[in-house]
């Protein structure tokens, strides 16, 4: 029994470490900012989560010690980290950061454009005096 | 077996680091830098936890939650900053 607990805990605690070498190596070997991100984000945040199940595993099986703190860690490293790197994402694209080799159209600008434009503010003018029209007749 | 893949684990943070901060010193934009950082921050967390089996002790275990909270702060003040140019807005009506 403790000696497949071991077996697991080893096999955790491996495949993190290899998951943080690979997010190091996209980090290092990526052309531009969104994709390093994707890297580092993911990749490390797989990493993290399987050592700290490690970790709790191992003190759990072996000492007989339920951490919870370890599990809130794992929690809140999973909730965070995407997070993390959505903000990051859009902070370097409004920014400025240019796309490595972009080929296509960018969508977002466009819609930011579109949302900046006269119209727009003319039609979201013209929808909140509807809207408010709407909520004096139902009074 | 623990002790020894622990160990080997360890070399292979550490050396996921040192690849990190030769992002954090050449990146060529400041994303780039803050990127490397967070990462960073995650793995110093994973070291957090390798060092603790290494010793074999569990009083090292709070500074998991204690580092990724500030990790997470620390990235989302240096995100707000670069996308607004302050952190904390004092003029509430905008």
């Amino acid at each position: 029994m403790i000696e497949i607990a071991k077996l697991i805990i080893v096999a955790f605690i491996l495949i993190g470490a290899f998951f943080h070498l690979i997010a190091a190596l996209g980090v290092i070997r990526l052309p531009d900012v969104y994709t390093r991100n994707h890297a580092a984000s993911k990749a490390a945040t797989l990493g993290v989560l399987c050592i700290l199940l490690g970790t709790f595993l191992y003190f759990y099986f072996i000492h007989d010690h339920f951490n919870s703190r370890v599990l809130l860690g794992i929690l809140f490293m999973f909730l965070t980290a995407p997070v993390a790197g959505h903000l990051l994402g859009r902070a370097a694209y409004h920014s400025g950061v240019k796309m490595w080799g972009q080929n296509g159209p960018d969508d977002y600008k466009e819609y930011i454009e579109i949302k900046k434009s006269e119209k727009y503010q003319e039609y979201e003018a013209y929808r909140k005096k509807i809207e408010e029209n709407i909520k004096a007749e139902s009074k | 077996m623990i002790q020894t893949v622990v160990y080997i684990a360890l070399i292979c943070v550490a050396v996921a680091m040192i690849t990190l901060l030769y992002r954090v010193i050449k990146g060529p934009t400041l994303p780039d830098r803050i990127v490397a950082l967070d990462a960073l921050g995650v793995n110093i967390v994973a070291m957090v936890a390798l060092v603790c089996i290494a010793l074999d002790t569990n009083a090292f275990l709070e500074v998991i939650l204690l580092f990724g909270i500030l990790a997470f702060i620390g990235t989302v003040a240096f995100s707000k900053y670069l996308e607004k140019g302050v952190i904390i807005e004092n003029d509430r009506n905008s």
